[in-house]
C-alpha cells in the first residue's frame, strides 16, 4: 500500500481543461475567452483544442489569451497573436487563404458537381415517352387481340 | 500445455492462410471456365477457413482469460487483477488482437455467404467467395507478418503490464467489435460489386442480397460508432461526444457511404436501376473502411486514438487498399458501363430523391475525408503546416446534414418513377408549420442565445412528424379503423424506415441542444460548502480514497438537492491504474430524460477544497437515444419479409404487394 500511494504522488495528475483559478470575473470577457480557446490547438496535443487539453502549454495558452483580452485586444488580435507565435498551425479551422482554398471549396465545388451530374443523368434517363413506331403500334394490336 | 494452445492458435492461423488462397484461386477459376467441381470447393473452404480463425482467436482468447504470461501481447495488455470482462476485451483492446478479431469476422461473415447463399446463381457465389478469401489473405498476411499476435518469449513476467486504462470501461469493450463488425460487413457488399462486374450483370436478386449486407454493417456501425461517442461523453471529463478526430472520422466516413449505398440499394432493388452507381458505392464504402484502418493503424495522422502508430504496418494496409480498391474501381472503369438501367424515372421521384440523398451522404463523407486528409497534403504538397479540426468540420459538414434533413420527409413520400413535388409538399404543409412553431417557441424560450437549438428543434419535428406522416400515409384512404388495422400490417420495411428516420430527428434535437443550451460551472468546492447551479444545490460533502481491483480512487461525494428536496447523490471519480501508471476521470452522471447532470472531480486546490466541474446538458440521453432508433430501425428493415422468404430469388418475385 506504502508503495501504491508512492506511486499516487509520483504520477502528475491530469489538470483538467479550463481550471478555477482560469476564469475571468467578468463573464462577457470569459465567454469570449471560451470561445477563443475552442478555436486553437493545444500544440503539444493530438487534435485537442486548448479549451478541452490538459496539458501544461494549453493552461499557458488560456492564461495568456485572458490577458490579452482583459488588456483590450479584439478576438482578431489576440489570435493572431497566436499565430504570430505558433503558426498557423494552432488554428484548428485553417484560414481561408491560399492554397486552403481547396479545401473549403471542396464541398461546395463537389456537391454542384454531384448535383450537375445526377440531373444530367435523370434528364437523360426520363426522356418523355415517344409515340409508337407504326412497327409497335401494329405489335401492340396484335397482342391485344389475344 | 498452455503454451501448446498459443502455438496451436498460431498454427491454425497459418492454416486458414493456406486456405484463404486456396478460396481465391480455385473458385475464380472455376466459375471463369465453367468447371463446377471447382466452383463447389469455395463453400467447404469458406467453413473451414473460418473455423481455423475462430480456433485461433480462442486460443488468444483463452491466452489472456488465463493470464499465460508466455505470449508477449498478452504481458503488455493484461494484469492478473484486471476483471475478467476486460481480460477478455485485452484481446481485441490492441493492434495486433484487434486484427485477429477483423479476420475472424471476416471468415464468419465469408462462411455465412457460403451457408446461405445456395440460391445464389452458382458463378455469383463462387466469384464472391473468391473475392472474399481474397481479402482474407491480405489481411491474415497482414496479422502474420506485421502484427502476429501469438509471438512468445522465453522469459515470462509475475505479471503484466495492464490494459491502458482508458479502454478498461465497458461501453470500450465493445466498441471495437462493433465497428469491426460493420467494417467487415462492407466487404461483403465489396465482394458482390466485385463480383457482379467480373459477371457483367447485376439485377434485382443481387440487390436484394446486397442491401440485408449493407443494412446489418449499418446498423453495426451505428451501434459501434454510438458507444464510442457514448464513452467519450462520459470518460474524458467535459462531457463532449464528438471531437472530429481522425480516428471518429475514419468510422463515421463508411458510415456515411454505407447510408448512402443502403438507399441506392433499394433502387437497384425495386427498379432495378442505378445499378453502376450502387456498385461504385459498394467498391468506396469498403475502401473507407479499409482507408479508415489505414488511418488508426498506421498513425500517419496524429489523434488521441493512436494505441498502436506503425509506419510500417501502414504502408502494408496502404498496399491492401491500392491493389483492392484500385483493382476494383479499375474494373468498374472498364464494365460499369456495360451494367444496363432498365427502370425509367422522372425528375420528380423516388428515385431522384435517394439520388438526392446519394449526392448529399457521400459529398458530406468527402468533405470529411478531405478534412481529415488535408493537414497531411498541405504539409506535403505546399508546405504549409496546419491543423484542420473541429471549427472545420462544424461549418463545412452540418449544411449538408442540414440540406438532407430539410429533403428527407418530403423525398420519402414520393412515389416510384414519377411523384407530384406539390402533392407531397401539400401533405407536409401542417408538419412543416408545426416544425417552424416548435423552433420559434424555442427561440422565444432560450432568450438572446444563438439559432443553433430554435433550427434544431425544427428539423427534427419535421423529420419526427414526417416519418409517422410517411407510415400513417401508407395505409390508404378508408375509415381511420381500416387504416390503424392497415398500419399493423405494413411491411416491416416501412416501420423500419420510419423508425431510423424519426431517431434521425431524436439526434438532430439531441446534438443541437447539447452544444446550444449545456450549463457549465467550474469552481473550487469548499468540502462542506453548497454552491449553486441551474436550479439545483450542490454540497461536496466529502472526498475519500477507494481501493478497486487494479486502480486506486479519489472519490467525491456530491449530494444534490432542488427545492430542498434531495435529488440525487454523485459519486465523482479520479482513478489511477498503478500497472499502466496512468490516471483517467471518471465523471459522475444522472441520467434524466430531459437533462443529464453531469459532474467531474479535478485537483485539490493549495488554498484547499478541490477543483470541480458541474454541467447541466439538456437531452443529452437522446443522443444514444436517437442512435438506438437508427440501428433498431434498420434491425427492423432487416426482418422485412422479402428478406425472410425471398432472400437471394433469382427473380423478383411476382407478388402483388404495392409498391411503396
Amino acid at each position: 500500500m506504502r508503495r501504491l500511494i508512492l506511486i499516487l504522488c509520483l504520477i502528475a495528475s491530469p489538470l483538467m481543461a479550463v481550471q478555477p483559478d482560469e476564469i475571468l470575473s467578468d463573464p462577457a470577457l470569459e465567454s469570449r475567452a471560451r470561445a477563443i480557446t475552442a478555436t486553437l490547438r493545444c500544440v503539444v496535443c493530438r487534435n485537442e483544442s486548448v479549451d478541452d487539453s490538459n496539458a501544461d502549454i494549453a493552461r499557458d495558452i488560456r492564461l495568456i489569451v485572458r490577458e490579452r483580452l482583459v488588456a483590450g485586444d479584439s478576438d482578431a488580435e489576440v489570435v493572431q497573436f497566436m499565430v504570430d507565435r505558433f503558426g498557423e498551425f494552432v488554428l484548428l479551422a485553417p484560414r481561408a487563404t491560399g492554397t486552403n482554398l481547396i479545401l473549403w471549396i471542396t464541398g461546395p465545388a463537389l456537391l454542384l458537381a454531384g448535383l450537375g451530374i445526377a440531373f444530367a443523368t435523370t434528364r437523360r434517363r426520363a426522356e418523355p415517352a415517344r409515340p409508337l413506331s407504326a412497327e409497335e403500334e401494329a405489335r401492340l394490336k396484335e397482342l391485344l387481340k389475344q | 500445455m498452455r503454451g501448446m494452445i498459443t502455438e496451436l492458435g498460431h498454427f491454425a492461423l497459418i492454416l486458414a492462410f493456406g486456405l484463404a488462397i486456396l478460396q481465391t484461386i480455385l473458385p475464380m477459376v472455376g466459375a471463369w471456365r465453367g468447371w463446377a467441381d471447382w466452383m463447389a470447393t469455395a463453400g467447404p473452404l469458406a467453413s473451414t477457413q473460418f473455423v481455423l480463425v475462430a480456433l485461433s482467436f480462442g486460443a488468444l482468447t483463452w491466452a489472456f482469460m488465463t493470464s499465460d504470461f508466455s505470449v508477449v501481447l498478452v504481458i503488455e495488455n493484461s494484469h492478473t487483477l484486471k476483471p475478467w470482462l476486460y481480460k477478455l476485451s485485452g484481446v481485441w483492446g490492441n493492434h495486433e488482437g484487434s486484427l485477429l478479431l477483423w479476420v475472424l469476422i471476416l471468415a464468419f461473415f465469408g462462411a455465412c455467404a457460403a451457408w446461405f447463399g445456395g440460391n445464389l446463381p452458382a458463378t455469383l457465389q463462387a466469384r464472391v467467395l473468391g473475392v472474399q478469401g481474397a481479402i482474407g489473405v491480405a489481411f491474415i498476411a497482414f496479422t502474420l507478418f506485421t502484427s502476429n499476435p501469438f509471438l512468445r518469449t522465453d522469459f515470462p513476467p509475475f505479471d503484466g503490464r495492464d490494459l491502458n486504462p482508458l479502454l478498461q470501461d465497458p461501453g470500450l469493450a465493445f466498441h471495437p467489435p462493433f465497428l469491426y463488425l460493420g467494417y467487415v460487413g462492407l466487404s461483403m457488399a465489396f465482394s458482390f460489386a466485385v463480383a457482379a462486374l467480373i459477371e457483367g450483370r447485376v439485377d434485382a436478386a443481387w440487390g436484394r442480397w446486397v442491401r440485408p449486407w449493407t443494412l446489418a454493417a449499418w446498423v453495426f456501425l451505428t451501434i459501434g460508432i454510438a458507444l464510442g461517442s457514448w464513452w467519450a461523453y462520459y470518460e474524458l471529463g467535459w462531457g463532449g461526444f464528438w471531437f472530429w478526430d481522425p480516428v471518429e472520422n475514419a468510422s463515421f466516413m463508411p458510415w456515411l457511404f454505407a447510408t448512402a449505398l443502403l438507399h441506392s440499394a433499394i433502387v437497384v432493388e425495386k427498379r432495378e436501376t442505378l445499378k453502376a452507381w450502387t456498385i461504385l458505392l459498394a467498391i468506396l464504402g469498403f475502401g473507407f473502411s479499409l482507408m479508415g484502418t489505414f488511418i488508426v493503424r498506421s498513425g500517419i495522422i496524429t489523434s488521441v486514438h493512436a494505441f498502436a502508430s506503425d509506419p510500417e504496418r501502414g504502408v502494408f494496409i496502404l498496399l491492401i487498399f491500392a491493389i483492392f480498391v484500385g483493382g476494383a474501381l479499375t474494373l468498374f472503369a472498364l464494365r460499369g458501363a456495360a451494367l444496363e438501367a432498365k427502370g425509367v424515372f422522372a425528375l420528380v421521384s423516388r428515385e431522384s430523391a435517394l439520388v438526392l440523398n446519394n449526392v448529399l451522404l457521400a459529398v458530406a463523407s468527402l468533405v470529411v475525408f478531405v478534412g481529415t486528409m488535408w493537414p497531411l497534403v498541405s504539409e506535403m504538397v505546399f508546405g504549409r503546416v496546419l491543423s484542420v479540426g473541429a471549427p472545420f468540420f462544424n461549418a463545412a459538414f452540418t449544411p449538408f446534414m442540414v440540406a438532407l434533413a430539410l429533403v428527407l420527409p418530403i423525398g420519402a413520400i414520393l412515389p416510384w418513377k414519377r411523384g407530384d413535388l406539390g402533392k407531397a409538399l401539400r401533405d407536409n404543409w401542417g408538419i412543416a408549420v408545426l416544425a417552424v412553431a416548435l423552433g420559434a417557441l424555442a427561440f422565444a424560450v432560450q432568450t438572446g442565445r444563438s439559432a443553433l437549438v430554435p433550427v434544431g428543434a425544427a428539423l427534427a419535428l419535421w423529420l419526427v412528424l414526417g416519418a409517422l406522416a410517411d407510415l400513417w400515409g401508407r395505409t390508404g384512404r378508408q375509415s381511420w379503423g381500416d387504416r390503424l388495422r392497415r398500419l399493423t400490417r405494413l411491411p416491416r420495411a416501412d416501420w423500419g424506415k420510419a423508425t431510423a428516420h424519426a431517431g434521425l430527428g431524436v439526434m438532430f434535437f439531441a446534438v443541437a441542444a447539447v452544444l446550444g443550451w449545456a450549463t457549465e460551472d467550474i469552481r473550487i468546492a469548499q468540502v462542506g460548502e453548497s454552491f449553486q447551479h441551474n436550479g439545483y444545490t450542490l454540497t461536496l460533502t466529502e472526498v475519500r480514497r477507494e481501493q478497486g481491483p487494479n486502480w486506486i480512487s479519489t472519490t467525491g461525494v456530491v449530494e444534490v438537492t432542488r427545492d430542498g428536496r434531495p435529488v440525487v447523490t454523485l459519486y465523482p471519480e479520479k482513478r489511477v491504474y498503478p500497472a499502466a501508471g496512468m490516471p483517467t476521470t471518471e465523471a459522475a452522471i444522472d441520467y434524466g430524460l430531459t437533462r443529464d447532470l453531469y459532474i467531474a472531480l479535478g485537483d485539490p486546490q493549495e488554498g484547499g477544497g478541490w477543483a470541480l466541474r458541474t454541467y447541466v446538458k439538456p437531452f443529452a440521453s437522446w443522443l444514444w437515444l436517437g442512435s438506438a432508433l437508427m440501428a433498431l430501425g434498420g434491425l427492423i428493415s432487416l426482418t422485412d419479409r422479402r428478406y425472410r422468404v425471398a432472400a437471394g430469388a433469382r427473380k423478383a418475385p411476382a407478388q402483388a404487394t404495392p409498391a411503396e
